[in-house]
């Protein structure tokens, strides 16, 4: 090994708590960059083959009845390759062990053969024999959280019938990759399952015999979606097609997809932040070692080294931080993919993942890292080079300190002398003091960024379920049932108030923009379940027109005062002209809302209603579950209270997680910075420290000044912080709305609370660590040494 | 304007060689001047030095602090550039050379020893010769140099656990491992007490005359001057007097 590569090694070892500081927030780069690609590649190539293999459908319609004899014309329609024709509807499932009722959506297995599209994938047991009346095949997770097996019962209404039904198998589906029950917004396998039932069982017990309500269709390798669709539509228009549509609607994949493009922004902005302060952090040691070098880089370039061989010896002493940071990068990178994994393996239903990060992700986070801290030690290494032999070879002249307007305020505010100094030392180097301060106002927008999800999504908890939502549950109908019904439910046990709402699925045009939505219609006395906006107030949905969210209004562009059309797919089917009464700001869903009366008068019914919204006598609970199990109109009760359980768990554990991590990280950079910072100042101020100390300043007096200057950059990056941190948030907020839902900007004194009280303790520590090393200075040493 | 000829004790033909055992000319400076320009005032370090050197002598420059000897050695050894006037290495002209010509130069013929070592703490003895016999074209074992300034035993030891004398020495040999034409010492005993002082001159003579490397010592202490071949007297940046020793003494005779 060349000497000049084995000082480049021992000056590394020499350096190693700083390159550690660095090299740590480099790996914090390189993790997050690994993990957020990793779990992207990892997610799609798994949904890709899950598709794939399982042959997911491409075109999804539902219908009230269709006649089987129009699958013919389906088939025929240009570009269709493959359709498959099902029953599909609700039961209300009484599990043994339950006392609440839970809800099954019913797939109809074919009648000969296996499943074209769509396939389950068999993991435990077998399909039910097509001539049976009463097997049935199940999803896993609902099996697994009921503890359900081959052999176990479960009783279901069926289109009002009572039915016991047994499992004979488990299975995944890649339709319920995300398996959400009607009404819900989180997975809650415990009440909500899928069931596959043969097809003549299914038909019998729907009564569809001859007939169908779902299709689904796989296009030609080169059709194109649209004109399929709108053939589609005219072709079931007469049999109460509800819109044909693209993976992009279907529940599951649309859940999948908001999550994949997440962990693509997550990718693209979070890493070249920690490269930046990386960077950052090479080029103030890089400076420093250069500085303190000089006399070795004259000595260099006096013995022949050439500017190139000089230049490379510090770049690479920068790679080598980088080479650490990568290292580390990519360990606890791998292991927090893996730990996404598991994570996400509890959200999503997959049968496996394909995980695997490709070597070219590991190549090319090594490549952004390397390439970031030399980036980051270019100028100080392309200093040395430049740097005239004769003069390097001399001690620097000392730093030019000028007089300015400052400290003529400076010497107004008569400070001590110790204090003159932290001022004078900031002054004199504004860019470090400013890129030092910037790299703690990211830890402490780090920490907003991250906290203020957790205050948005208890205001979007609050919102849905206790000012919008108020119902204890809901219930569900297979039909539209006439108004009475209310009254009904009322008189089941336990109900204390009921009242009842219609859902129309239906699509918005303004123009050549059209939207699918649900358009819900209430009385305006309705008090359980109500349209609240982001200021949190109770709106009505006047008569005379529709009142609609404001991203469904953006999305369709309209204004309120302008007249949009509503194709109605449910009820009579019939178009109207409906004028924009309103606007509302939601976090969930793309709501449109309309006056229940005036809407039974646009379709000229009598009052009729798809659900009904109750609260329950919590001590009247398990009467009440035996009642609906045993009331065979009634296909499914969603239990408001399990919802939120669910929701409020999930969100805890995800939301915890990912606060812990960032605080850390948030440490992390802090350290990174403050240290490196510290150590530097007091590499520079040696001299000046030793001198107070021999002068009679005691040790605590000189560390104000270390330490002083550490926490007063500190204190100057939190303003920075809090507008960084809140722009980050916003900016999070509007990457993470899609159509399923919006995150609200909830800015909470906590959160910036806990920004700066994190940074500025872990500066404060950091700070401290380095004024131990000013404790062991040797006075006369330090005084003796030139420079 | 020539300073070259000044010579008080013997004539000594400085303009052209003379006859078969007229040593070889390794330098020849020809109205140097060096002005340092610090914004405000012009600082005339070297203001118009003519000057020969010959091969295997040993010279010592002397004069006052600012008298221009360090700036001269700076520009003999490719370090500095000249404001004007021209500089030959042998045949070679360095006011000619590019920078990176110049660090050729000083890879392949010079050695350097200052005031303050300029050792690497990160490496060891032997380690820092190594930096220069890892670039060298024909350089001695990194061993065998540190041996002959007395350090064979101290290899492996790193210039904080070493004496000035020892650190000065370890210079000496990292200087001459590349079996240097010319050996530029600024101030080499400039930071030694006496005795270690003595050590690190008697080093310089044994190379000297061992490999016949011409060897230019700047000093301040003029007691040095009884060692050299001929002994340079430079004033306000230029040559005040050249003279020529007769006889010169061992290292260990010279005491201060």
């Amino acid at each position: 090994m060349r000497a000049i590569d084995r000082k480049l090694l021992r000056d590394f070892k020499r350096l190693w708590i700083q390159a550690a500081a660095i090299a740590i927030v480099m790996a914090c780069g390189v993790a997050i960059l690994l993990t957020s690609v990793g779990m992207y590649n990892a997610l799609s190539e798994t949904r890709a083959a899950y598709y794939e293999r399982n042959r997911f459908a491409e075109v999804f319609v539902h219908a009230r009845r269709a006649p089987q004899s129009i699958l013919s014309e389906v088939a025929a329609i240009d570009g269709v390759l493959q359709i498959e024709a099902r029953i599909t509807g609700y039961a209300v499932l009484d599990i043994p062990g339950r006392i609440e009722s839970g809800m099954g959506h019913i797939i109809s297995l074919p009648e000969y053969g296996d499943p074209l599209l769509n396939q389950p994938l068999l993991y435990s047991g077998r399909f039910p024999d097509p001539s049976s009346r009463d097997e049935i095949l199940v999803n896993v997770p609902f099996a697994e959280a009921n503890n359900l097996s081959q052999g176990s019962t479960v009783s279901a209404t069926l289109n009002g019938r009572k039915r016991e039904l047994t499992i004979v198998g488990t299975a995944l589906s890649p339709e319920f990759i995300y398996t959400i029950g009607p009404g819900s917004l989180m997975p809650d396998n415990e009440t909500f399952g899928v069931l596959w039932m043969p097809h003549v069982a299914t038909a019998a017990a729907f009564d569809m015999t001859g007939a169908f309500n779902d299709l689904s269709l796989v296009l030609t390798h080169n059709a194109r979606t649209e004109p399929v669709i709108d053939a589609l539509d005219d072709l079931l228009e007469p049999f109460g097609g509800l819109g044909a549509h693209d993976r992009s609607r279907q529940i599951s994949e649309a859940f999948l997809d908001a999550e994949l493009s997440q962990l693509k922004g997550m990718a693209m902005v979070v890493p070249p932040i920690f490269f930046a302060i990386a960077a950052f952090l090479v080029s103030m040691v890089m400076g420093r070692i250069i500085a303190l070098e000089r006399s070795e880089i004259g000595l260099l370039k006096a013995v022949g080294y050439s500017n190139v061989e000089v230049c490379l010896h510090y770049l690479m002493l920068a790679v080598l931080i980088g080479a650490a940071g990568v290292v580390v990068g990519w360990v606890a990178g791998f292991a927090l993919a893996r730990t996404t994994a598991l994570q996400y393996a509890k959200f999503f239903d997959f049968p496996y993942v394909i995980f695997q990060v490709s070597y070219w992700i590991y190549a090319a986070a090594a490549l952004a890292g390397l390439l970031t801290t030399s980036l980051g030690a270019a100028r100080s290494a392309l200093k040395a080079a430049n740097l005239d032999p004769a003069i390097a070879m001399q001690p620097p002249a000392p730093p030019r300190f000028k007089r300015t307007i400052i400290d003529r305020i400076i010497d107004g505010m008569r400070l001590s002398q110790p204090t003159i100094m932290i001022f004078r030392s900031l002054l004199r180097w504004p860019v470090r003091s400013a890129m030092t301060s910037l790299g703690l106002a990211f830890s402490v927008a780090t920490v907003i960024a991250t906290s203020y999800i957790t205050d948005a999504m208890d205001e979007i908890v609050d919102v849905a379920f206790y000012l919008s939502n108020r119902q204890d549950a809901m219930v569900l109908f297979s039909e539209d049932v006439p108004e009475s019904a209310v009254e009904d439910v009322l008189d089941l046990p336990g109900v204390l108030v009921a009242e009842g709402q219609q859902f129309h699925a239906a699509i918005l045009r303004n123009g050549h923009l059209e939207k699918h939505v649900s358009i819900e219609a209430r009385h305006p006395d309705a008090d359980l379940s109500r349209v609240v906006d982001a200021d949190k107030r109770v709106l009505t949905a006047p008569p005379g027109g529709v009142l609609l969210a404001t991203r469904l209004a953006e999305q369709i562009d309209a204004q309120v005062g302008d007249v949009i059309e509503a194709e109605f797919l449910t009820g009579k089917r019939e178009t109207f002209d409906l004028t924009v009464v309103g606007l509302t700001t939601q976090h969930i869903g793309l709501g449109a809302y309309m006056d229940q009366d005036y809407l039974n008068r646009l379709f000229r019914q009598e009052p009729r209603v798809s659900t009904v919204n109750i609260e329950i006598d919590e001590n009247r609970l398990p009467e009440l579950h035996r009642a609906i199990k045993d009331t065979p109109e009634i296909s499914g009760l969603i239990e408001m209270n399990d919802n939120r359980r669910s929701f409020e768990e999930t969100i805890d554990q995800n939301v915890s997680v990912m606060n812990g991590i960032y605080i850390v990280v948030a440490i992390l950079i802090t350290i990174g910075v403050a240290y490196n910072g510290a150590r530097i100042q007091l590499s520079e101020r040696s001299r000046e420290l030793a001198s107070l100390r021999i002068l009679g300043f005691g040790r605590g007096e000189v560390s104000y000044i270390l330490v002083g200057e550490t926490m007063f950059l500190a204190v100057l990056a939190q303003p920075a912080g809090w507008l960084i941190g809140t722009w980050i948030a916003s900016a999070m907020t509007s990457g993470f709305t899609s159509d399923l839902y919006a995150i609200p900007l909830v800015l909470t004194p906590r959160s910036f609370a806990l920004g700066s009280l994190v940074v500025l303790i872990a500066a404060f520590a950091s700070a401290m660590v380095v004024r131990r090393r000013l404790d062991r200075l040797n006075l006369v040493e330090v005084m003796k040494t030139r420079e | 304007m020539s300073a070259v000829d000044h010579t008080t004790s013997e004539q000594h033909g400085t303009s052209a060689p003379e006859g078969p055992d007229t040593p070889e000319v390794v330098f020849r400076t020809l109205g140097v001047t060096k002005v340092y320009d610090t914004g405000e005032v012009q600082v005339h370090a070297l203001a118009g030095v003519d000057l020969t050197l010959f091969s295997g002598e040993l010279t010592v420059l002397l004069g006052p602090s600012g008298s221009g000897k360090s700036t001269l050695l700076n520009i003999l050894g490719g370090l500095d550039h000249v404001t004007n006037g021209r500089v030959w290495f042998g045949d070679t002209e360095l006011t000619d050379l590019s920078d990176r010509g110049l660090t050729r130069y000083r890879r392949d013929h010079v050695g350097f020893v200052f005031q303050f070592y300029n050792l690497v703490p990160s490496l060891t003895a032997r380690e820092n010769v190594q930096l220069v016999t890892d670039i060298a074209p024909d350089p001695m074992p990194a061993h065998e140099a540190l041996e002959l300034v007395g350090l064979g035993h101290r290899m492996d030891h790193f210039p904080s656990e070493m004496s000035g004398g020892e650190q000065q020495r370890v210079a000496i040999a990292r200087a001459i491992a590349k079996r240097p034409r010319i050996l530029l010492c600024d101030e080499p005993t400039g930071a030694l007490d006496s005795s270690t002082g003595v050590q690190v001159l008697e080093a310089l003579r044994q190379i000297n005359e061992r490999f016949g490397t011409t060897t230019v010592v700047i000093t301040h202490n003029a007691e040095i001057q009884r060692m050299a071949h001929r002994v340079i007297f430079f004033q306000d940046g230029q040559i005040s007097e050249t003279r020529v020793n007769e006889t010169r003494i061992a290292p260990s005779e010279i005491v201060w």
